[in-house]
């Protein structure tokens, strides 16, 4: 079959659809976790109960996670109505409500679904999307991950169509003008790599996809692969052309087995269509992808690390030059681009690169995809046009800090990244700007900090997981992580002097110069920005034995205010999981210092109309009667 | 290591023979069959392959996904990862210990559980998260850690 035909196929079996009353259920991991699979069968045991014909299909992620499970329900002549947080008990309101009769239930909506082809779907009550420009995430959590038809309805493969007609040069040129920058985080031009890569001397040459997406707090690689993978197989055609390659390559991490299902198939019906395998759409190019799955190394992400993992060996890092696009896998020229940078590729030849780089900044161009965790109400997923605020997007899209809590720092870019502080909310996101103020770009994970999280422990955090996650091959990044690792434990647990501020900070700039690969490099990140914008706290632990939020469990005691305690109620006394606490019934409860484990069990049960148990810190804070009681 | 399991080995490295870098997802499919890489399986695949064991117990001691102790029956994943970590996964962990009366990558003595620590699942938006098995469950309490355990058969 020709395109042209594949194409008016898939659009007819789309139009059907979109002709008919059908439900979308998000069934992505994060709508996994939030009890989606339960929902879905609900829905359908309930269609079936009733003998309705409706389409049920299982979608990918919105980015709306905070609101999963969400079910949209399309109802032929009328509303596409989303619905948020769907329990199973739910359902069957929802069927006899919208689907039977014509009662929207809209105290269960969150808002009306717009757009659609064309343009990138939308739900106009959502503040957020006025600030969301959705290129990569389009067609998310709209389409079918698993059914071609409804990728190449949508635009997809017209970008392969477009390249197979150009030179391979005229495709670099196209890319070099469009300013795309990798998304991995390091932000190097992807046309500059590709053009070194397609010179380079040396046959065959590969294209890699890294899709091991080891930052933590970091997701839309996952999202991008489990709700609209086809569009990363299509990018990394369209590079496998212009590079001359046959094989391709997505390296997945172990910890992802939904989107390495969702990619498997995705490959599988791309082949069936002729769009991968041998002479693609009668071309004449041939290239082939296939999976190589993580084992669990967060170091596998570095990229000649990764190579190693693909060749099937150790997964550690080697010094560069030579860079992959010279010396790669197998030690050939290898073409190696983030899961997000793929994605970008079939928009930019289908449209232009004149259309790309006139949006974003001057010197980074596209959108940025974001993903929102940590102490923020609208958890979940954004893309952005690159210059858009910090600010917008934490409180505009983000929809700002629960319980009306402080905001106190924003973590952008895992591990490597840093701790930015309230005063760079109105940092405009590029990667230069981010490079600046300490952070980077890097994956794209932004993990939201408030008043009750301590920065000494996120730093602790950090070099915790890095020290871990070493492999072990270079000295700094071995024993240096290790040292600073050391002495943050040594303050979170009150025993820090004011010298190891110092220390650390010289630490720091040894394991950056020293180390072997990014990961080392940028390492010390986390500390030198929590360090630069909030020393106070470090201070407090060392000098004043206090954590400012109430976090580090050495520093902290709980607390029961006698005035507070009901007496009658032995909610504490009954779950404290170390028989800590004390006092019969009518009596006021005692915590036995001694025995307690700080597990805060007892400040979570005690009941909201007394609030009797605190926290306090510095320990020395105490009533001198229970003080003594402490080691 | 009995006979039968030794004959999933023998299949598994059938499908691997004559490939080119593929010892990683050869252990692999060896983990997702027998749950754990047992030593004889090591010994079968350099045999077989003609690879040095040290070489593939390198790549085995490495990689988190491998094992070369048996594993639990049920395997509980806590994640503490930094969106995780922020919203009280150390708790939720500390909890998971104390009912399992194991640390982070033990299996208790009757062989029904694996505690394990993973850095990110990718579900940060709905943390603290915890897989059972490959059943995830978000937003979870200290309260909820032993509601899920206790479910396990």
């Amino acid at each position: 079959m020709t395109f042209q035909e594949l194409q008016n196929r898939a659009k007819s079996e789309w139009e059907a659809l979109r002709n008919s009353t059908y439900i979308l259920i998000g069934t992505a991991t994060c709508g996994r976790a939030a009890g989606a699979l339960a929902t879905l069968e609900a829905l359908e045991k309930e269609l079936s109960r009733r003998s309705i014909e409706v389409k049920t299909i299982q979608v990918g992620c919105m980015g709306l996670c905070y609101a999963e499970p969400l079910v949209t329900i399309s109802k032929l002549d009328s509303l596409r109505i989303v619905y948020h947080n769907v329990t199973p008990e739910l359902v069957p309101r929802l069927i006899e409500g919208y689907i039977m009769s014509d009662d929207p239930c809209l105290e269960l909506a969150l808002g009306i679904l717009e757009g659609g082809e064309e343009e990138s779907p939308y739900i106009p009550e959502l503040l957020r999307f006025e600030h969301e420009l959705r290129l990569v995430l389009r067609r998310c959590g709209y389409i079918d991950p698993k059914n071609i038809n409804h990728y190449i309805a949508n635009g997809g493969y017209n970008g392969l169509e477009k390249a197979l007609k150009l030179q391979p040069e005229e495709i670099i040129e196209e890319v070099k003008g469009s300013g795309l920058r990798g998304r991995g985080g390091a932000g190097f031009p992807t046309g500059r790599k590709w053009e070194s890569c397609r010179n380079a001397k040396g046959e065959p040459k590969y294209v890699v996809c890294n899709a091991d997406e080891g930052d933590p707090g970091a997701f839309m690689d996952r999202v991008v692969l489990e709700s609209d993978p086809q569009q990363v197989i299509e990018g990394m055609i369209i590079a496998g052309y212009a590079m001359s390659a046959k094989q391709g390559y997505v390296y997945v991490r172990a910890e992802y087995p939904l989107a390495i299902e969702c990619l498997q198939t995705a490959l599988n019906q791309a082949k069936e269509m002729g769009f991968l395998g041998d002479n693609i759409l009668g071309s004449g190019f041939s290239f082939h992808i296939e999976i190589a799955k993580g084992a669990g190394a967060f170091v596998s992400g570095e990229e000649t690390a990764l190579m190693a993992a693909v060749e099937g060996k150790m997964s550690t890092p080697r010094p560069r030059p030579p860079y992959p696009a010279q010396a790669g896998l197998w030690g050939k020229p290898t073409l190696l681009n983030n899961v997000k940078t793929f994605a970008n590729v079939p928009l930019i030849i289908q449209r232009g690169a004149d259309w790309f780089s006139s949006i974003g900044t001057e010197r980074s161009k596209g959108t940025a995809v974001f993903t929102l965790a940590g102490k923020i109400n609208n958890a979940g997923l954004a893309e952005v046009p690159m210059g858009t605020t910090l600010r917008e997007l934490i409180y505009d899209i983000g929809g700002g800090i629960p319980n009306d809590k402080a905001f106190k720092a924003v973590q952008i870019g895992g591990p490597s990244g840093g701790c930015l502080p309230a005063s760079l909310l109105d940092t405009p996101i590029d990667y230069d700007s981010l490079r600046e103020a300490g952070s980077m770009m890097g994956s794209g994970g932004m993990i939201v900090m408030d008043e009750d999280n301590c920065i000494v422990d996120a730093a602790r955090f950090f070099l915790d997981f890095t020290t871990r996650e070493s492999c072990g091959k270079c000295t700094m990044g071995r024993l240096g992580t290790l040292q600073m690792h050391e002495t943050l434990e040594d303050i979170v647990a009150g025993n820090g002097k004011i010298e190891d501020l110092d220390l650390l900070l010289e630490l720091a700039e040894d394991v950056k110069a020293g180390s072997l690969c990014g990961l080392g490099r940028t390492a010390p990140n986390p500390v030198l920005t929590t360090m630069r914008y909030f020393r106070d706290e470090y201070e407090a632990h060392i000098l004043e034995k206090r954590c400012p939020a109430l976090v580090c469990s050495e520093l902290i005691a709980y607390y029961i205010l006698p005035d507070k305690c009901d007496r009658g109620c032995e909610h504490c006394v009954l779950t404290c999981p170390t028989e800590a606490i004390k006092g019969e019934k009518g009596e006021i409860k005692v915590i036995d210092q001694e025995k307690c484990s700080k597990c805060g069990t007892c400040l979570e049960v005690c009941p909201p109309e007394y609030n009797a148990v605190v926290k306090l810190s510095p320990i020395s804070l105490l009533p001198s009667k229970e003080k003594g009681e402490v080691k | 290591m009995v006979t039968v399991e030794l004959d999933k080995v023998d299949e598994i490295i059938d499908r691997y023979v004559g490939e080119e870098g593929i010892l990683i997802q050869l252990l692999l499919d060896i983990q997702s069959e027998l749950n754990w890489i047992p030593k004889e399986a090591l010994e079968r695949i350099s045999e077989r392959l003609k690879i040095p064991v040290s070489q593939i117990y390198r790549i085995a001691s490495f990689y988190k996904a491998m094992s070369l102790t048996p594993r639990g029956r049920h395997i509980v994943n806590v994640c503490l990862g930094t969106a995780c970590h922020v919203r009280g996964g150390p708790r939720i962990m500390d909890r998971a210990k104390q009912i399992l009366g194991i640390d982070a990558g033990e299996t208790t003595p009757d062989m029904k559980f694996t505690l394990e620590r993973v850095n990110c699942l990718g579900c940060c938006a709905l943390g603290p998260v915890v897989v059972v098995d490959r059943d995830y469950h978000g937003k979870i309490t200290p309260a909820k850690v032993k509601e899920i355990i206790e479910t396990c058969d």
